[in-house]
C-alpha cells in the first residue's frame, strides 16, 4: 500500500504527464544486456546513452585544446606585437612571413576560436555530454527515447566536427569573418580570402552541427517528457534536467532560424541570390546584387546567437545547482523559483536578440524595446545568484573539485553578468560596442562560466561514467589555477574595453587613442597562455583516472538523485533490475530528524517516518 | 639545438611532475587520507577562498585605480559627457552588487565549511525573501531602463535642422569623406558609377553634386550640431569615434546616420592633454577584412571661423578633370547618369531626408 500511494499522489500533483511504467520493457532490455556486443557497436556506433555522452566530452575535449591553442595564438599576436613568430612557422607555414603572423590569419584565428568554443566544445561538448549522460539517469529511463538518432546527433556532430577541423588546412584559410560571419564579408571571396572554401565548409559544418542539435533536441525533450519513472513528476525532477530541458527546447526552436540563415547566404555566395547584398563595389567591380539587407542576416543569425547564449550556460546553471546542494549538504534554497527562473530566462532569451544591434543601424525605437526586455533578463538571473548564496547559508560544505569550480561558477556569473546591465543598456552600448568590454563581459558570463559548468560536470559525474574518481590534490591544483588565471585575464581586459579598443584588430599600434594599455596586454596574454596550459592538469588528471583512478563506490558523494542508485559502472539499460520508483524531491539533504544526512529520492516516506514534514506524513500513510 | 635543449627539459620537468604525483598518492594511501572524504584539504581549500576574496579584491580595487586614468577617453561631445556620468552611475550601482554578493559567495565558503558534527540547515525556501530580492533589482533595473532610454531616444532623434551635414563612406580599407559644397545638399552618387577617379560614384547629373568637395580628413566645427551620414561601398563597417562616444554601422545599401555636437577645438584638447600630437580619431569597428585594424580617419574640431574659412577654400569636385573624365566615360558604359539613374536619385532624396542648412547658417557661425 505504501508504495501504491507516491504514484497516485503524483499524478495528482505533478505538472507533466504521468511517466510511463516500465516495467513491461524491463525483463526484455535486461537480457540484451548480457549479449556481447561487437567493440564497433559497443563503442563506435553506440547506442547507450551513456556512451554517447563519452564520445561527446572526448570529442569536445579535443575541440577545447585545439580552440585554447588558438587564442594562444592571437593572444602571442596581441602581447607581443613587435615580436618575431618565426619558430611558429612549422606549425602556421605561409600564415607566418617576415616573422609576422599575416593579419588574415589573424582573423581566421578569433573566427575559429570562438566558432568551435561556442557551437563544438560549449554546445556540443557540454549540452551533448551531460543532457546524454544525465537526462536517463536522472529521470529514471533505460535510455533516450531513440538510441539510434541520438547515435545520429553525434554522428553528425563528429562529421560537423571533421569539416570544420579540415577547413583549418585550407590553402585560403579558414572562414575568417568573425565567429557571427556578418555578409558581405562573409559572402564575398573577394573582400577576405577566408571566405572562399573556408566560408563553404564553415555553413556546410554548421548545417550537420544544426541537424545533430536537432536530433539531439528532440531526443532530449521527449525523454524527460515520457520517460520518467513511476513518481517522478515534473515537480520532483532534479534541476539538471529542467535545465536539459528547456536547453534542448531553446535549441529546437533557434537553431532552424541559424539554419535557414546559412542557406541563404549559401544562396548569395553561390547562386547569385541579393538576401544580405545591395549596392557593391569591390575589387575594381560593381556587382550586380541589389536590395538585400546585411541588418536582416543579423537578425536571423541573432535570433539563434542570442538563445545560443543560454543553451551554453543553462546546462552549466542546472548542474551547479545540484553540486552546489550535494556538496552544502542542503537542499537547493527556492527550488520553485529556480525553475521559475530558468523559465523565465528561456523565455525572455528570445526576444532580447537585437541588443547585439544597436548601433547597426537598426530603427531605434527597436533599441529601446530591446534595452527594456535585455535588462529585464537580469531580474530571473539575479533571483538564481541569491538563491546559489542561501544555499551555501548554513551549510557544511564539502569541498570537492566539483564543489570548487560550482563557487567558481557563481563567482564567475556574477562577474560577468553584471557589466551585462552595462550592455544591455544601448546608451551606454554606443560606445561600448565591439570594444574589449563586449569580449571580456562574454567570456566571463558566458565563456568560463559555462568552462567552470563543464569542470563542476566533469568532476562530479566521473565516477559514474568511468566507475573511478578523479584525482582531488590535482583537481584543487586546476581549480585554483584556472579560477586566478580566468581573473587575471578578463578582469585587466575591461579595462582596455572600457578605454575603447575595439575587437578583432590584429594590433592597435597605428591609433593615438589606443596605443596606452601594451603592457597590460602582455599581462593578459601571459595569464591566458598559463591558464591554456593549467588545462593539461585535467586532461592529465582525466585520462589517468579512467584507467588508474581510485575505484568509485556507488554513490561517493552520498547523493540523492536516481543515477547513484545504479551498479558502479552502469550497463545498457542502466539499472539491472527494475527502474527505481521515486517518491520525495532531489534535495532532502540534512532533514531534520533524518538519520543520514541525505534521502535519495527513491526512498518511500514510509521508511523515513522521523523526518518527515507535516504534508509528507499525509503521503507516508 | 637550444630547441632540443628545451624539449629535453619540458620532458625531464614532465617525468618530475610524475613522480610527484605518484608519491603524493602513495603517501595519502599509507596515511589514510586516500578514501577519506574530508580532511584537511577542505580547511585549506575554505581558507584559500577567504584569501583568495581578500588578495584578489585587494588586487582588482588597486588594479582599477592604478589603471582609471588611462581607461577613459577624453569626451568631446555634449551627449558624450551624459553618457559617461550615466556609465558611471551604472558602474557604481554594479559594483555595489559585485561586493556584496561576491563577499557573501566566499565568506559563507569559508565559514560554513564542514566541520565534523555539525548538520546542515534544512531550509528550502522563504517566499518572502525570495519576493524581496526579486523586487529590488527589479526596481533598480526599472530605474536604469528609464534612463538609459530618455537619454538613447534623444541621442538618436532626429539632428536639429541647423545641423551641418558631412558624408563618411567606408570602404577596404579606408574612409572616404564628402561635403555637400556650397548648396549645403548632397548630390546623388551611384555605386555603379564608381571608378578609380570617382571613388564615392558621383552622379553629376544632379546638380547638387557639382559643388560637392571631398576631403581627406573631417573638420567639424566647435559647439554646433553636426550631422554624419554614413554609408559603405563594399562590406560592413563601423564609424567609432570614441572621444565624442559616437558608433554606428557602415552598411551597404542601407544609409545610416549619427549627429553629435563637439565640444572641444582639437587644438583646446591638446592643450588640456598637454599633448601636442593629439588628434580625434575615428576607428573601424566592425570586422571587415585584412586591414580593419588600421582604417583610421583624423578629425579635427575646428573655431567656427576656422571651419568656416576650411570649407570655402575647398574646391569642388567639377573642378577634378579626372573625376570629370571618369565619370563621362562611365556614364557612357552604364547608361547612368543624364537622368539615366532617375531610381537611384529618387532614393538618395529621400536618404538625404531633412531639409539641409543653409549657407546662412554655416556664415553666420
Amino acid at each position: 500500500m505504501a508504495t501504491n500511494l507516491p504514484v497516485s499522489s503524483q499524478s495528482q500533483g505533478g505538472i507533466g504527464t504521468a511517466p510511463v511504467p516500465h516495467t513491461e520493457h524491463d525483463d526484455h532490455l535486461h537480457d540484451h544486456e548480457h549479449h556481447d556486443q561487437h567493440w564497433l557497436w559497443k563503442y563506435v556506433f553506440s547506442q547507450d546513452h551513456k556512451m554517447i555522452a563519452r564520445q561527446f566530452l572526448i570529442t569536445g575535449m579535443m575541440w577545447a585544446i585545439i580552440g585554447g591553442v588558438l587564442s594562444s595564438l592571437f593572444r602571442l599576436q596581441l602581447g607581443w606585437p613587435e615580436a618575431t613568430l618565426d619558430w611558429l612557422q612549422p606549425l602556421l607555414g605561409k600564415w607566418i612571413s617576415g616573422g609576422k603572423l599575416d593579419p588574415e590569419f589573424y582573423l581566421a584565428l578569433v573566427t575559429m576560436h570562438g566558432t568551435i568554443m561556442v557551437f563544438f566544445v560549449l554546445t556540443a561538448g557540454l549540452s551533448g555530454t551531460f543532457s546524454n549522460f544525465l537526462i536517463p539517469l536522472q529521470v529514471g529511463a533505460r535510455d533516450m527515447a531513440s538510441g539510434f538518432m541520438n547515435m545520429l546527433s553525434y554522428w553528425f556532430f563528429f562529421l560537423s566536427s571533421l569539416i570544420m577541423f579540415c577547413s583549418l588546412f585550407l590553402e585560403t584559410g579558414p572562414a575568417s569573418a568573425g565567429w557571427t560571419i556578418y555578409p558581405p564579408l562573409s559572402a564575398l571571396p573577394q573582400a577576405i580570402s577566408g571566405s572562399g572554401t573556408g566560408m563553404t565548409m564553415w555553413l556546410v559544418s554548421m548545417v550537420f552541427f544544426i541537424v545533430s542539435q536537432l536530433l539531439g533536441g528532440v531526443n532530449y525533450v521527449t525523454t524527460v517528457i515520457n520517460l520518467r519513472t513511476r513518481g517522478m513528476s515534473m515537480s520532483k525532477l532534479p534541476l539538471t534536467i529542467w535545465a536539459f530541458f528547456l536547453t534542448a527546447i531553446l535549441g529546437i526552436l533557434s537553431f532552424p532560424v541559424l539554419f535557414s540563415a546559412a542557406l541563404l547566404l549559401v544562396f548569395d555566395r553561390s547562386f547569385g541570390t541579393s538576401f544580405f547584398l545591395s549596392d557593391i563595389y569591390i575589387a575594381g567591380q560593381a556587382l550586380h546584387n541589389q536590395g538585400g539587407s546585411p541588418v536582416l542576416f543579423q537578425h536571423l543569425f541573432w535570433f539563434l546567437g542570442h538563445p545560443e547564449v543560454y543553451i551554453v550556460i543553462m546546462p552549466a546553471m542546472g548542474m551547479v545547482s545540484e553540486v552546489l546542494a550535494t556538496n552544502a549538504r542542503k537542499p537547493i534554497f527556492g527550488y520553485r523559483a529556480m525553475i521559475g527562473s530558468l523559465i523565465g530566462i528561456s523565455l525572455l532569451s528570445f526576444v532580447v536578440w537585437a541588443h547585439h544591434m544597436f548601433v547597426t543601424g537598426m530603427n531605434p525605437f527597436l533599441g529601446s524595446v530591446f534595452m527594456f526586455l535585455t535588462l529585464i533578463i537580469a531580474v530571473p538571473s539575479g533571483v538564481k545568484v541569491f538563491n546559489w548564496l542561501a544555499t551555501l547559508w548554513r551549510g557544511n560544505i564539502r569541498f570537492t573539485s566539483a564543489m570548487l569550480f560550482a563557487i567558481g561558477f557563481v563567482s564567475l556569473f556574477i562577474s560577468g553578468g553584471l557589466t551585462g546591465i552595462i550592455l544591455g543598456n544601448a546608451t551606454l552600448d554606443i560606445q561600448m560596442h565591439n570594444t574589449y568590454f563586449v569580449v571580456a563581459h562574454f567570456h566571463l558570463v558566458m565563456g568560463s562560466s559555462a568552462f567552470f559548468g563543464l569542470f563542476a560536470g566533469v568532476y562530479h559525474w566521473f565516477p559514474k561514467m568511468f566507475g573511478r574518481m578523479m584525482d582531488e590534490k590535482l583537481g584543487y591544483i586546476h581549480f585554483w589555477l584556472t579560477f586566478l588565471g580566468v581573473y587575471l585575464v578578463f578582469m585587466p581586459m575591461h579595462y582596455v574595453g572600457i578605454a575603447g579598443f575595439p575587437r578583432r584588430y590584429y594590433a592597435w599600434t597605428g591609433f593615438d587613442a589606443f596605443s596606452q594599455f601594451a603592457d597590460l596586454n602582455k599581462f593578459i596574454s601571459a595569464a591566458a597562455i598559463l591558464a591554456f596550459f593549467a588545462q593539461f592538469i585535467f586532461i592529465f588528471n582525466f585520462f589517468y583516472s579512467i584507467f588508474r583512478g581510485r575505484r568509485a563506490t556507488e554513490n561517493p558523494w552520498n547523493s540523492t538523485t536516481l543515477e547513484w542508485t545504479t551498479p558502479i559502472e552502469p550497463g545498457h539499460g542502466n539499472w539491472p533490475g527494475e527502474i527505481p520508483a521515486v517518491y520525495r524531491w532531489p534535495y532532502d539533504y540534512s532533514k531534520p530528524g533524518a538519520e543520514a544526512d541525505f534521502i535519495p529520492q527513491n526512498v518511500p516516506y514510509s521508511q523515513t517516518p522521523s523526518s518527515n514534514l507535516p504534508y509528507e506524513r499525509e503521503l507516508a500513510d | 639545438m637550444s630547441t632540443l635543449t628545451i624539449l629535453l627539459v619540458l620532458g625531464l620537468l614532465l617525468v618530475v611532475f610524475g613522480l610527484l604525483f605518484r608519491i603524493q598518492i602513495l603517501t595519502a594511501i599509507f596515511s589514510g587520507s586516500y578514501v577519506r572524504q574530508i580532511g584537511t584539504s577542505n580547511r585549506v581549500n575554505a581558507l584559500l577562498m577567504l584569501v583568495f576574496m581578500v588578495v584578489g579584491g585587494a588586487a582588482f580595487f588597486w588594479s582599477f585605480a592604478e589603471n582609471f586614468g588611462k581607461m577613459n577617453p577624453p569626451i568631446a561631445s555634449v551627449h558624450g559627457h551624459a553618457m559617461e556620468r550615466m556609465f558611471w552611475t551604472t558602474m557604481i550601482v554594479i559594483g555595489i552588487a559585485f561586493v556584496i554578493t561576491q563577499a557573501l559567495l566566499f565568506i559563507y565558503s569559508y565559514k560554513y565549511q564542514h566541520q565534523d558534527g555539525r548538520r546542515a540547515y534544512f531550509f528550502s525556501h522563504n517566499n518572502k525573501i525570495e519576493v524581496i530580492w526579486t523586487i529590488i533589482p527589479a526596481i533598480v533595473m526599472a530605474s536604469l531602463i528609464f534612463a538609459g532610454w530618455k537619454a538613447w531616444t534623444r541621442i538618436t532623434g532626429p539632428a536639429p535642422k541647423d545641423a551641418i551635414v558631412l558624408e563618411v563612406m567606408g570602404k577596404q580599407f579606408n574612409w572616404l569623406v564628402r561635403y555637400p559644397g556650397r548648396d549645403m545638399k548632397l548630390g546623388v552618387v551611384n555605386y555603379r558609377l564608381i571608378d578609380a577617379a570617382n571613388d564615392f560614384g558621383f552622379d553629376l547629373s544632379d546638380k547638387a553634386a557639382a559643388d560637392d568637395f571631398v576631403a581627406s580628413e573631417i573638420h567639424v566645427p566647435k559647439g554646433h550640431p553636426v550631422l554624419i551620414k554614413i554609408r559603405s561601398r563594399d562590406v560592413l563597417h563601423a564609424v567609432y569615434m570614441p572621444q565624442f562616444r559616437v558608433q554606428m554601422y557602415a552598411v551597404p545599401g542601407m544609409p545610416t546616420r549619427f549627429w553629435f555636437t563637439p565640444t572641444t577645438t582639437t587644438d583646446e584638447m591638446r592643450a588640456k592633454l598637454g599633448n601636442p600630437k593629439f588628434n580625434y580619431e575615428l576607428a573601424c569597428n566592425q570586422i571587415c577584412g585584412k586591414g580593419h585594424f588600421a582604417m583610421k580617419l583624423n578629425i579635427v574640431v575646428d573655431e567656427p571661423d576656422d571651419y568656416v574659412a576650411w570649407f570655402a577654400a575647398q574646391s569642388p569636385i567639377s573642378k577634378n578633370a579626372d573625376l570629370m573624365a571618369s565619370y563621362k566615360q562611365m556614364s557612357q558604359q552604364t547608361g547612368l547618369g543624364k537622368g539615366g539613374s532617375q531610381g537611384a536619385k529618387a532614393s538618395a532624396i529621400e536618404e538625404t531626408g531633412e531639409s539641409p542648412a543653409p549657407l546662412a547658417a554655416q556664415a553666420s557661425l
